[in-house]
């Protein structure tokens, strides 16, 4: 985009390294860096013209037609006058200009708008408030909370404790966990000392500008001393400021040479497979239209040495020119008559169906999603057609199939389950938006937006039955959660995963409200009752363990671990006393599992205080010895977590989005595959697929490829392939057409029945390696849905890539994370999930919307139409041009192949402009065979798009015979018909004039009944362009044809008189209405016989539709897919490893835990705190977590308004 | 209220335009109108053919080549090149009366009037009697804009310079005298070409718009005297001339010479002897072209041309042909299948 912009910057000598001073404006000068104004826009008032048109230029069909401008205005080549080029040309030119000049404004406004924000920079020892585009390289500016960073910026102080900064950087990474940034102490001192900072006078040498976010360095020196500069101390513009009153900063880089202007390069220009076949048949037609002209050329040298040299007494050569030369030229002359082969028109029409159907995507109301007011955008309007063929969906999991939100469903407690509603026949009720819901008002601390609907588990919990409170106790203290209370009674939770964030909220609501933890202590309001709890240990959470445990003492001295975990895991530390409770829970387990939810087990154990003590020795010992530290903590953890008293288990739901069973369920009905490529692991992976319809119990096998080697995991894809087809274990693929570079496509292999593939991290990296990657490709492409687990996001860009490579398919990318932006910009198309984490997904996309389930309309309906249409618009467009044009041909045999047009120059010219241009357009902007409710009942029409069955290089070539037989009979009727005929009073009609007029008003007659023929849904709006253009053909023609016109101009309208004297005889009319219907029904004879014997797909449904004469009822809404699995979901936490030492140092407890900060510092943590997994913000419903700016927060009234969404 | 509205801003109107529900007809190739369809337009196909045939066959031409190539042929003698004033003359018989009105063709085959550059070898602003254009013609006439003296030439250009010079005369040989039949000149070219498309100059004598100026190479007489017996006929809208100018589609033509409309042929020619006198001038044979006389009466659908009432009769029937196989495959697959 800033392709000038950034231009002029490279232009200059490269930078080898940075040299700046602080507060010193001359000296910085000397360098002539960039300042902090960004320019993205490409023309100014007076470059636009020339710049433009040089662009324009540079495309191969502006450059063709400007080619054939050229040979017009040579008089001996010239057989058409220049307007008939020069109009349309200047049309597209003019159109193309306007475009590229809103899109250019636009970019100016956006430019203009960020350069003019205000910061406060620090000029001559005052603040002041100057605009972005003022600042310099070396000045000091002031950042406040919530302000976006404004340059590169060297941190040098700030209002928090160790001059530490919280930015957000959503903007640039897609992240929206804070991160932490800390200044040199040397400049933390200045503080915010005006006058100190302007006598800084600090020098920085640094790296010069670049393009990688993750490192920086550089040093600064001042009073003489040098220190290091590293990332840590660098912000870079498009962060934001959080959670900090303010800081100084000294800028570094500005405008252009920041590292975020530095990224943004251009992104890669996609284009459609109709797009590539349309560029090899244009070759086509330009090798075929040298052919013809060849042929005439030829013609033309024989003709002239038979009879054109005798005929020399009424048609003199040019200037002696020989018969060769004469040929020559005619060659030229027809490559002009002919070049409406390739019209200028079919590239501007193509562009405007296509951003005609992307509107239709931004207009969608059922692709709004009211929850967050985001329609659904087509960010780029160029790719539509392809939406219809797409084979392959590659989908994110977190946020993209679910929401990444977790909620406290149900729970099991002292073998009693909670969380279903019953009616009072004791029928289990489905709940709903509108299913009554849990008063919580008794508890003043609860969550406003929990939501829990059994009543029974709230009276029990006002009954003080011990078990229930146990269970919410252990719930409240065994957690790694951080509490933040801004407000009294204002909680917020920082949690690491979803998951503990719901728990911890469930015991909230719950009356076990967690509110602050020291790394000593934590302190829950016990209904009502402010507790707090020392807490002695957290034996925390890892892979390996699957549980976490804490040791805290009550307040009443009272020594208690809970713990909790893993079924399996918990089930064997269980003591024999439980295990009745054990079987009871475990049939509650079963049901949680077999509905999806992520389920954890809950235990105590009360410890008596000696044992106790005598184990925190060991493990003190034990966690300060050097060598074989891990297990021997390990082996304590085990000790003592054993003879456990199970409590319960709770149920988590990872809520998936709405819908996502049903849209899966849909796409797979249209023979789309469906890939998951996930950062989860593998059971939670494999959980989510059963859940949303992806894996299935009626599935033949779901093969789990675990191997740990790459020849365990080529057994494992070998084995796999056997069982879906016997004979294909080690037979050669089977070799299909050969794409460029000697990469074979290859071909689909049919198996019976359906499976289903999971393959884990590990494996994958071996699947991916070269001499595996076929291996691979083809068992999962025998599969109906695949699960690649554990994927980095490399690897996920790298799937697409492969099946890109090997299948001649469409592909889709869906994500809605940074993690997700490689593989979105890699495949065909990429899908960004807009409003939830960070917008980096969206930017990179090519459609964006909020939920995955638009995603069947995007593609069944959208996309199936999009290409429908413009399949329908191409071979219609190349149909009404080779007519148009052919007849030349046929004609160039009677007049010596002179070049000699057949039509007037007006219709010519205005063909394609105006007689036939509007019914096409109409067509490819409202056609639909069958309307959306039956696009959805039938996903197999889905199936002609992905085999390329309306367009392809056959349905080509008959279009150019249809043409070839329609031009003869244009061409041969009109000359049968008018041969030595006359007019009804005797006079002249087979003179040019009117045989031109005749054969042109045959030929929009044809081509208007042909787009008839085509055309499968007339609305109104179509009906009057066809008739229009007919009645404005008509009116055109007569007016040129006028006296009027011809008074002004006698040279340029020679036609005068002739539609007046020849459309009032009735053997005219006869004779169109014969060469319409001579085109037109052999046309309607194929058409009907090809339905009768072998009727496609789209006939069928038409015909259904036909008989039912009203749309169909709306699709049954799915009951919840109940499975009666006895598949159980592992423990559900989906962060890789606690950090219960975290919590114990009290590194993040910002300021109240300032003092202790530094003994507790762990040496690997010293980055502070940043969870490895997903965000850690946590809403149990509604909202992203990423709502914008804290004072944008949505109140809760907002968050419950029942939303009753049309699409569902 | 208000704040739901704020909320939802960003969502798309409802319309049918927007949400692509437009009311539609839907028309589809089904049986019950393609096979009847089919059969209607046979029908009237079929009836439309008959009536054109028969009214074809009713209309009576009589075609008669002078070109003159055959060394027994009247006007052999006129082909010789350089002959000036040579005058042929062709007697015919007709067995019935032709129904009048008459019109006198003549006819050249293998003549590319729809040549290109013959097609633009003229001038319009200058047949427009733009008398500028009289001095410096367009350089489209080239190269009949100048003569070899460099005057320009009036009317330029190719299309003029070939046009048609044979005259004609018919006689009737009545008791072996000859007697002329009268025909009319005039109302033989298009109203709009005269009226508005052809202008001479608006200066009086015509004569004087055409000084400096030389005739066509090829012609005898300047443009101002085409017509001596009727100054009104003279100049660029002379209908010989307008005729001429209004070039041919294909390479073999007919153009209306004289119409029989008046005096004791009004009715048509009886039947008897006639004798043409033709004063032979035009060169065709070079070129390997033909002359030709036609005379012919008119219909409702014009000259005569069979081509339309058979092509009518013969896809009527094949209409009439494909319904019954439409009907057959249709009662064999009866597609939609109720399933």
């Amino acid at each position: 985009m800033s392709f000038f912009g950034l231009d002029c910057v490279r232009k200059r000598e490269r930078e080898l390294e940075r040299k700046l001073r602080a507060n010193d404006r001359e000296f910085n000068l000397s360098f002539k860096y960039a300042t902090n104004a960004i320019k993205t826009s490409k023309y100014n008032l007076f470059t636009f013209l020339p710049l433009n048109l040089f662009e324009q230029f540079q495309r191969i069909a502006n450059a063709y037609f400007l080619f054939l401008l050229v040979l017009q205005v040579i008089p001996q080549i010239s057989s058409l006058s220049w307007f008939t080029t020069v109009v349309p040309l200047v049309l597209v030119l003019t159109v193309t200009a306007a475009k590229d000049a809103t899109d250019d404004i636009n970019r100016h406004r956006s430019d203009n708008q960020v350069n003019n924000r205000k910061v406060q920079v620090l000029i001559d020892r005052k603040l002041r408030s100057e605009k972005w585009m003022n600042v310099q390289v070396g000045d000091i500016i002031k950042l406040e909370n919530n302000q976006f960073v404004t340059a590169d910026i060297l941190l040098l102080s700030s209002s928090e404790p160790l001059n530490l900064v919280y930015i957000e950087t959503a903007e640039l990474d897609g992240e929206t966990n804070l991160k932490v940034k800390q200044a040199l102490p040397v400049t933390g001192d200045l503080g915010d000392d005006v006058e100190k900072l302007a006598d800084f006078n600090g020098e920085v040498l640094c790296e010069p500008p670049n393009n990688r976010l993750d490192r920086f360095k550089g040093a600064l020196t001042c009073d003489g001393q040098k220190h290091p500069l590293d990332n840590e101390k660098v912000l870079l513009r498009g962060c934001t400021l959080r959670n900090t009153e303010w800081c100084f900063g000294l800028v570094l880089f500005g405008g252009p040479e920041t590292k975020l202007m530095q990224n943004c390069g251009k992104s890669t220009f996609k284009r459609t497979s109709i797009d590539r076949l349309m560029n090899v048949l244009v070759l086509c037609i330009f090798v075929f239209l040298g052919f013809m002209c060849t042929i005439l050329a030829a013609g033309n040298s024989v003709w002239e040495n038979n009879q054109g040299s005798n005929f020399t007494v009424f048609l003199p050569r040019q200037d002696g020119n020989s018969a060769a030369f004469t040929a020559f030229l005619t060659f030229w002359s027809y490559v002009i008559i002919l070049n409406t082969l390739v019209p200028i028109s079919l590239y501007v029409s193509v562009e405007i169906i296509r951003l005609g159907n992307s509107f239709y995507i931004d207009w969608d109301r059922k692709m709004y999603y009211a929850r967050s007011d985001t329609p659904a955008e087509a960010r780029t309007t160029t790719l539509n057609e392809e939406l219809g063929q797409i084979k392959y969906i590659f989908s994110d999991k977190t946020g993209t199939l679910t929401q990444n939100i977790m909620t406290f469903n149900k729970c099991s407690i002292n073998g009693k389950c909670y969380g279903d509603v019953f009616d009072y026949t004791g029928q289990r009720i489905e709940i709903t938006e509108h299913t009554e819901r849990v008063d919580f008002s008794f508890n003043p601390l609860s969550d406003p937006r929990f939501v829990f609907h059994d009543h029974a588990l709230v009276e029990a919990v006002k009954l003080q039955s011990p078990e229930v409170q146990a269970f919410f106790r252990l719930l409240g203290l065994c957690h790694t959660v951080m509490a933040e209370e801004k407000r009294e009674g204002e909680l917020h939770y920082q949690a690491q995963s979803p998951d503990e964030g719901a728990l911890v909220t469930a015991a909230r609501n719950f009356g076990f409200v967690f509110r602050s933890r020291t790394p000593d202590s934590i302190c829950i309001v016990e209904m009502g009752q402010q507790r707090s709890y020392e807490l002695l240990a957290i034996l925390d959470f890892n892979n390996v363990r699957k549980r976490m445990s804490v040791i805290v003492r009550s307040p009443e001295g009272k020594l208690c671990l809970y713990c909790k975990g893993a079924d399996t895991i918990i089930y064997e530390r269980l003591h024999p006393s439980c295990s009745k409770l054990m079987d009871v829970t475990t049939e509650h387990l079963n049901e949680f599992a077999g509905e999806g939810l992520r389920t954890l087990v809950l235990a105590y154990k009360d410890l008596e205080e000696e044992y106790f003590t005598q184990w925190q020795r060991r493990h003190h010992e034990a966690s300060t010895t050097l060598d074989d530290r891990e297990a021997r903590l390990d082996q304590l953890y085990e000790e003592i977590e054993t003879g456990l008293m199970l409590l319960g288990a709770t149920a988590i739901e990872d809520k998936l989005q709405d819908g996502v069973p049903q849209t899966i369920e849909q796409l797979s009905k249209a023979d789309i595959k469906i890939w998951v490529l996930t950062g989860d692991k593998q059971e939670t992976a494999e959980n989510i697929g059963y859940s949303c319809n992806l894996l299935r119990e009626e599935m033949n096998d779901v093969f789990i490829i675990s191997g740990n080697s790459p020849e365990d995991v080529r057994e494992e894809l070998r084995h796999a392939r056997t069982s879906m087809k016997p004979d294909a274990a080690d037979t050669e693929p089977m070799p299909g057409r050969t794409l460029g570079k000697g990469v074979k496509v290859i071909a689909d292999e049919a198996v019976n029945g359906e499976y289903g593939l999971v393959i884990n991290g590990p494996s994958l990296a071996y699947a991916l390696e070269r001499r595996m990657e076929l291996d691979f490709l083809r068992t999962a492409c025998m599969c109906k849905s695949v699960i690649c687990c554990r994927v980095t996001p490399l690897q996920k860009a790298q799937v697409v890539q492969l099946v890109k490579k090997y299948k001649q398919v469409v592909t889709l990318a869906i994500g809605d994370g940074a993690n997700d932006v490689s593989m979105i910009k890699e495949a065909h198309i990429g899908v960004g999930i807009s409003g939830q984490e960070g917008m980096q997904a969206v930017l990179s996309s090519d459609y964006t919307f909020a939920q995955f389930r638009f995603l069947q309309r995007l593609l069944l309906v959208h996309g199936r139409w999009s290409y429908l249409r413009m399949c329908k618009f191409l071979s219609y467009f190349f149909y009404k041009n080779f007519t148009f044009t052919f007849v030349h041909f046929w004609f160039a045999f009677f007049c010596g192949f002179s070049a000699q047009t057949v039509y007037d120059e007006w219709f010519i010219t205005l063909y394609n402009l105006m007689y036939t241009a509007l019914p096409v357009l109409g067509m490819s902007l409202f056609d639909q065979d069958v309307n959306d409710a039956w696009s959805f009942q039938h996903p197999q029409l889905y199936v002609p798009g992905q085999l390329n069955l309306y367009f392809n290089k056959k349905a080509f070539f008959k279009c150019a015979l249809h043409s070839c037989y329609s031009s003869m009979v244009l061409f041969f009727v009109p000359y049968a018909a008018m041969q030595d005929t006359v007019r009804d009073d005797g006079k002249d009609v087979a003179d040019y004039q009117s045989f031109a007029l005749l054969t042109q008003t045959c030929l929009m007659f044809t081509v208007s009944i042909q787009l008839g023929l085509e055309m499968w849904y007339w609305t109104a709006v179509n009906t009057f362009f066809v008739l229009g253009s007919l009645a404005m053909y008509f009116a055109v023609t007569f007016t040129m044809y006028s006296n009027g016109l011809f008074l002004i101009l006698p040279s340029a309208f020679p036609f005068i008189g002739t539609a007046r004297n020849s459309l009032n005889q009735p053997n005219i009319w006869l004779t169109i209405l014969l060469t319409s219907t001579l085109c037109i029904l052999p046309v309607v004879t194929y058409r009907f016989l090809l339905i009768q014997l072998c009727p496609t797909i789209n006939n069928q449904v038409m015909f259904k539709v036909r008989q039912a004469k009203a749309s169909p009822p709306p699709l049954p809404r799915r009951a919840r897919i109940r499975r009666t699995s006895s598949r159980r979901s592992g423990y559900a936490f989906s962060h890789a490893q606690g950090y219960g030492d975290l919590v114990t140092s009290g590194r993040f407890l910002r300021r109240p835990a300032m003092s202790r900060s530094a003994a507790f510092t762990h040496v690997g943590r010293a980055t502070g705190f940043s969870p490895m997994g997903r965000s850690a913000g946590y809403s149990p419903t509604g909202r992203p977590q990423n709502a914008k700016a804290p004072d944008v927060e949505v109140t809760s009234l907002q968050m419950y308004r029942t939303i009753n969404d049309p699409a569902l | 209220m208000v704040k739901h509205e704020q909320e939802s801003t960003n969502r798309p109107d409802n319309t049918a335009f927007t949400q692509q529900r437009l009311p539609a007809w839907q028309p589809m190739l089904s049986a019950g109108i393609v096979i009847p369809g089919f059969l209607i337009i046979g029908a009237a196909f079929i009836g439309i053919g008959v009536a054109l045939f028969v009214t074809s066959q009713s209309i009576q031409v009589l075609e008669i080549d002078y070109t003159g190539d055959d060394k027994t042929a009247p006007c052999y003698k006129c082909i010789a090149p350089n002959q000036k004033n040579c005058q042929c003359q062709i007697s015919f018989s007709l067995n019935s009366t032709f129904k009048g009105p008459v019109f006198f063709y003549y006819a050249l085959s293998n003549f590319f009037q729809n040549h290109r550059r013959y097609g633009v070898s003229k001038d319009d602003n200058q047949l427009f009697g733009d008398t500028s254009y009289f001095t410096s013609p367009s350089s489209s006439c080239s190269p009949y804009q100048y003569d070899s003296s460099n005057k320009p030439i009036v009317p330029c250009g190719s299309v003029a310079n070939s046009m048609f010079s044979d005259t004609f005369q018919l006689y009737q040989v009545v008791n072996g005298t000859n007697k002329l039949v009268p025909w009319d000149g005039q109302g033989i070219a298009w109203w709009t070409d005269y009226s508005i498309k052809y202008r001479n100059p608006s200066v009086t004598p015509l004569q004087n718009a055409f000084n400096n100026t030389v005739k066509p190479i090829n012609w005898t007489k300047p443009a101002y005297e085409l017509d001596p017996t009727d100054s009104s006929n003279n100049g660029f809208i002379n209908q010989d001339f307008l005729v001429w100018m209004r070039r041919a589609a294909l390479p073999n033509f007919r153009k209306l010479y004289r119409r029989i409309t008046q005096g004791d042929y009004a009715q048509g020619l009886p039947a008897g002897n006639y004798l043409l006198n033709i004063n032979y001038s035009y060169p065709v044979v070079d070129f390997g072209g033909r002359k030709k006389v036609v005379l012919s009466n008119v219909s409702w659908m014009g000259g005569k041309n069979d081509f339309l009432g058979i092509a009518y009769l013969v896809i009527g029937s094949l209409c009439v042909v494909m319904s019954v196989v439409m009907l057959i495959v249709y009662a064999k697959f009866k597609f939609p299948d109720e399933e």
